[in-house]
């Protein structure tokens, strides 16, 4: 990774735009060629350093329900419940985290009202409870996240 | 949410086809009118139209912090006064370090926390060194707080909001 690289990066995470060559545009922007920025991204996709490039959407926005939410299982369960869990498609991510409350995923489902089912659905399932935990108010999304060489 | 935030078919469509990425093609929207069917200006219209009504909150690139080098990422909580939650939250969303901030319900007695910040450092030693900053920034009204580390990922499938139908 160059300085091109997390120029790139840098720049990018501030917005991209919408005309006929967008790509020739911001390789302007970094004294390369619109072949080389595309080979760039390409590689920086392929090898995980950046994990999109494109639209972020606003699931609310767009009609749709999105919640995190939080269990508690035991050790000696908590394979079977992940499995259980992971299972359900509206569950975009979900992480082990070293807490009482040990299970955190987000679901994100194609109404609000979908979210209420879906939680019912993976109590029944599993029989642990689910602590809901919709965002009431949004302060930042999306870093500003400066990559600095070493 | 009005009348006009309500995605139609060929906005349905757009976002479908693009939630995966954009193409990395020298006109990637002329690329994806030849796939959907329309002109390409069409799909810039309309691109343009769910930027503007947050829809797209923006077209970029979404670094991997794991990947770059920011192993650390913890993600704290505090419980902070109901009727500070919103400056707090300001406060917070403010550092650099911090991707994502949000007021969430507390679920007494369980769980006392109504504010959650997303903390990215090299490790976890960073991590606690940031939360520290924001303990300091919030001062008396920060009552109490944990971060949370994550152990291991368990699923991790691209924010699939829209299926195909």
């Amino acid at each position: 990774m160059d300085s091109i690289d997390r120029a790139i990066i840098n720049r990018l995470q501030d917005g991209f735009p919408i005309c006929d060559h967008p790509y020739a545009n911001m390789a302007a922007q970094f004294g390369i060629e619109e072949s080389e920025l595309l080979q760039r991204l390409e590689r920086m996709l392929e090898k995980n350093q950046l994990s999109r490039f494109g639209p972020m959407f606003n699931a609310v926005k767009m009609g749709g329900g999105l919640s995190l939410c939080a269990m508690q299982i035991p050790d000696a369960d908590f394979d079977r419940i992940a499995e259980q869990v992971n299972a359900f498609p509206e569950v975009a991510h979900n992480y082990a985290r070293d807490h009482r409350l040990n299970m955190w995923f987000v679901l994100a489902t194609e109404t609000p009202q979908r979210i209420a089912q879906v939680l019912a659905g993976i109590e029944q399932v599993t029989g642990y409870p689910v602590y809901n935990m919709p965002k009431k108010e949004e302060f930042f999304v999306g870093l500003k996240f400066e990559i600095r060489s070493g | 949410m009005t009348d006009t935030d309500i995605l139609d078919e060929l906005d349905r469509r757009i976002v479908v086809a693009t939630q995966a990425g954009l193409p990395l093609v020298p006109e990637p929207y002329q690329h994806l009118a030849q796939e959907i069917g329309v002109t390409a200006g069409e799909i810039m219209r309309r691109m343009q139209r769910m930027l503007e009504s947050g829809v797209i909150r923006r077209i970029g690139a979404v670094p991997n912090h794991y990947t770059l080098g920011f192993r650390g990422n913890g993600m704290s909580v505090w419980d902070v006064p109901d009727e500070q939650v919103t400056r707090c939250g300001r406060l917070i969303g403010d550092l650099d370090f911090v991707s994502h901030a949000y007021h969430r319900p507390r679920h007494l007695p369980e769980w006392p926390y109504n504010l959650f910040a997303m903390v990215h450092g090299r490790d976890r030693t960073e991590v606690e060194q940031k939360v520290e900053i924001i303990a300091g920034l919030l001062g008396e009204h920060g009552r109490a707080y944990e971060i949370l580390f994550s152990k291991q990922i368990l699923k991790k499938t691209g924010l699939r909001i829209m299926g195909e139908r």
